[in-house]
């Protein structure tokens, strides 16, 4: 009897929260909804929707490559050159601030958190917005981006990096200090290899993100296959627009297979 | 110290050159692409006044900008909020779909994660830029940006964990002849439900860092006044906005956290 | 000389892993330090060389305190001292040949190692050592694809292309089967009579104490409760230092050796 007027308890109790909780998202949603402006879609929607579509069913292959000049191709090279360029910068900082920022390597609890904090902070600041003063710094253009994409990626790749460190078997790097290894040679002989091929990985995916990120750098002056897209839409050509965006799905697709084949090879 | 003269014969030693030439190949690559883009060190140096200059001028920050910006903050919620709901409730079917273990028509899935990895390249300031384009300058370019942004994630990460379950209850609800959709909703979705919930939470939490920037390309939030205080050179309210964003977003996340450590 | 004066350590949750040990360990002798799990042999071994920091007493090798050693000094008397463990600790992705060269790393200047720059003579060396334990052919061979045994006898070699003077083994055949272990503890007694070096091993096996060793120390509790030769160590003193009489997995048997 007891145990049946437990059960009953327990089952008011499950449907009590249940309700709390849907309560809380319908106020929530209510709340979402009733404060988005709705100024109604503007008349030319329909129109431009059609001529995107068109864009893209026929989209405007001479300007794949033109021999004088801006073209499809030099656009998503650059693109490409930027990511790289990018991801290169962001290994040369990622790598010691995501060291730092091991707990496993510091001593102090305090090092290692302050290298968390760093790389939280650097994590959270968007590409875009570290490109937008980059180019305050170096002027408009590819070399903005790419500092924007070094900078921004060193967080999450500090992490990633860290995050592999604290991973890994403290038996080599032991190894190296009782043989008489100091700092240096215990992180090149115990540590370095064994983290090697998550940091590749590690990078490999931050550059699919990089491509990604590269390609939209360009819609605010920071270089790249961006720039032609946001002139291309402003301009209303679509079937320009349409061009470019199959050139960024099939470079990307083809960067995504790629690091994603090379990755399952590594690990 | 030992006599090191060996009796037996050195195995073959293996040529190391593959590996130097990967090496040089690679910093070639970079080399290139760095010369590509004139990327030059020399130029950042000599614009480091204005790095400095940026710096000097972003302190202190502009706290009042904050409540300025408080209403576009409120709607950057609210459009990260309202894309990954509409993008969840797309995802549903086309997770099913892309899920070898569900559908045995081969071709349909097989075309579904096509679709899906295409869909999964176009980044999320492109959707809004185009949409901002279609649908005029608003909240409503980015809440559907978003949304096409959120299928990507929520539907790629669902149909790997659908790949992952436990066959047992799929076979028991086959043994006890359910349809299709009986077979999903007592076999598939209360082992997938809290991975799915945890997913939604995880791309609410990337498009609040997402929905904060789309601004600039017209399509609502917060990113309008990034805008408009880079090019006032307000450096005082940027970082105000940087600080503000920062803090939204990492309050977002430790909720979200907590909800997800529940979960699983 | 090993030297210990009065050492103690205790853990910073409280627990005590060693209390008052004081041991004399001459050169060329094969110690086994036998003992419950949990008696301290580890925290024994790893004080030795100050892979754990002591909380009182003094340790010496050679007339040299390792214990007020400055980090510089501690590396000279570590490079001088070669361990081995249980779990080998090669770096798996590495080579053999380059694991064993980690054991040349104190005796070249830093930046020289980490370009992988040794000298031709640390190279030969490595490969004599390697020579020795009877694995030369598997000198360019990736770590991981070596079995436990080999794996061990590359640590071995390590220590001899380390030319260490003493040798620190914990449990070194406790992931190997019998046949394996008694390859590896021959490969340790013959370096330890032809090269005269110490070693110290800490076994999990009374039998292979009994076999090998020249002296023998039980532990028990962080105290030493035995120390004398094999012959010294009958039955009933092994049921002394564990407490009870042995078990059937603390003898190898010797119908596997
Ligand atoms: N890092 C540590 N922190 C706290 N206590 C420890 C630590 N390492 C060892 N101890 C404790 O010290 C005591 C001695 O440990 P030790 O590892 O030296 O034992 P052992 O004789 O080597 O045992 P085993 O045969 O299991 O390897 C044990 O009670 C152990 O729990
Ligand atoms: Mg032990």
């Amino acid at each position: 009897m007891s145990q049946r007027d437990q059960l009953k308890k327990a089952r008011a109790r499950k449907r009590g929260k249940i309700a709390i909780i849907l309560i809380g998202l319908i106020a929530i949603y209510v709340w979402a909804i009733s404060g988005i402006e709705f100024r109604g879609i503007q008349e030319t929607a329909g129109p431009v929707t059609k001529n995107i579509l068109k864009g893209f069913i026929s989209p405007d292959w001479s300007y794949v490559y033109s021999p004088d000049g801006e073209d499809l191709i030099r656009g998503l090279l650059e693109t490409l050159a930027i990511a790289i360029a990018g991801i290169f910068l962001s290994i040369i900082l990622a790598v010691p601030v995501g060291l730092w920022a091991a707990k496993n390597l510091s001593k102090s609890f305090i090092t290692s958190q302050s290298g968390k904090g760093v790389l939280s902070f650097f994590r959270t600041l968007p590409d875009i917005i570290l490109a937008l003063l980059f180019i305050k710094v170096v002027g408009p253009g590819a070399f903005a981006g790419m500092l924007a994409l070094g900078i921004g990626a060193m967080g999450m790749l500090g992490k990633l990096y860290a995050e592999e460190v604290e991973a890994m078997d403290p038996g080599p790097v032991e190894s190296i200090a009782a043989v008489g290894g100091n700092k240096l040679q215990q992180l090149a002989f115990g540590v370095i290899p064994q983290v090697l091929p998550g940091f590749i990985s590690a990078t490999l995916y931050r550059f699919e993100i990089n491509m990604r990120s590269a390609a939209t750098l360009g819609l605010i002056g920071a270089g790249g296959v961006g720039t032609a897209l946001i002139f291309a839409i402003q301009g209303r050509s679509w079937d320009r627009v349409g061009i470019i965006l199959i050139g960024i799905v099939v470079v990307v697709l083809i960067v995504d297979l790629l690091s994603s084949a090379l990755r399952k090879r590594i690990t | 110290m030992m006599d090191t003269k060996l009796n037996g014969p050195l195995p073959a030693k293996p040529s190391r050159w593959p590996f130097y030439f990967f090496l040089i190949g690679l910093f070639a690559i970079v080399l290139i692409s760095a010369i590509y883009i004139g990327a030059n060190p020399l130029t950042f140096i000599q614009n480091s006044d204005n790095m400095v200059d940026l710096f000097v001028r972003m302190f202190p920050p502009a706290w009042s900008y904050i409540a300025t910006t408080t209403p576009a903050m409120l709607e950057t919620i609210r459009m990260a909020l309202l894309g990954t709901t509409i993008g969840m409730v797309f995802s549903i079917p086309i997770m099913f779909l892309c899920a070898r273990n569900i559908f045995r028509l081969r071709w349909l899935v097989e075309l579904s994660r096509i679709g899906l990895n295409v869909l999964r390249t176009i980044p999320d300031l492109l959707l809004a830029a185009i949409f901002a384009a279609i649908l005029g300058f608003s909240p409503l370019a980015g809440i559907v940006a978003l949304s096409i942004f959120s299928i990507g994630i929520i539907a790629k990460l669902s149909f790997e964990a659908i790949e992952n379950i436990d066959n047992g209850p799929l076979e028991s609800m086959t043994a006890v002849g359910a349809n299709k959709l009986q077979w999903i909703a007592f076999g598939v979705v209360p082992q997938i439900l809290p991975h799915f919930v945890s997913y939604v939470l995880y791309t609410f939490e990337i498009n609040i860092r997402a929905a904060a920037i789309l601004g600039l390309v017209g399509a609502g939030g917060i990113g309008v006044f990034y805008d408009r205080a880079l090019g006032f050179f307000a450096y005082d309210q940027v970082l105000a906005l940087i600080l503000y964003t920062l803090v939204v977003v990492i309050i977002i996340d430790l909720i979200s956290l907590k909800i997800r450590e529940k979960l699983l | 000389m090993i030297e210990l004066n009065d050492v103690s350590k205790v853990y910073s949750n409280g627990v005590k892993g060693l209390e008052d040990v004081n041991l004399k360990i001459n050169k060329g002798e094969f110690v086994s330090i036998v003992g419950l799990s949990g008696a301290g042999k580890s925290t024994l071994l790893r004080s030795i060389n100050r892979l754990i920091d002591i909380s009182s007493g003094d340790i010496k090798i050679d007339e040299k305190s390792i214990t007020s050693a400055s980090e510089k000094q501690l590396r000279m008397i570590r490079r001088d001292i070669g361990m081995i463990f249980q779990s080998f600790n090669l770096v798996k992705r590495s080579s053999v040949l380059r694991n064993v060269l980690s054991g040349r790393v104190a005796y070249n200047n830093t930046l020289r190692t980490l370009l992988n720059l040794f000298p031709q003579k640390d190279v030969d060396l490595a490969l004599k050592a390697l020579e020795r334990v009877n694995i030369l052919d598997k000198a360019y061979t990736r770590s991981s694809e070596l079995s436990g045994g080999q794996q061990q006898r590359v640590s071995i070699a390590r220590t001899l292309a380390q030319e260490a003077k003493i040798i620190l083994a914990d449990e070194p055949t406790a992931s190997l089967d019998p046949v394996t272990t008694k390859q590896v503890m021959d490969d340790l007694k013959k370096i330890n009579t032809e090269d005269d070096v110490t070693v110290i091993i800490n076994l999990h096996f009374v039998d292979l104490a009994k076999e090998y060793s020249t002296r023998i120390i039980g532990l028990q509790a962080g105290k030493v409760v035995f120390d004398g030769t094999p012959e010294e160590a009958t039955s009933e003193v092994f049921e002394e230092i564990y407490g009870r009489s042995l078990k059937e997995d603390e003898l190898l048997g010797e119908e596997n050796l």
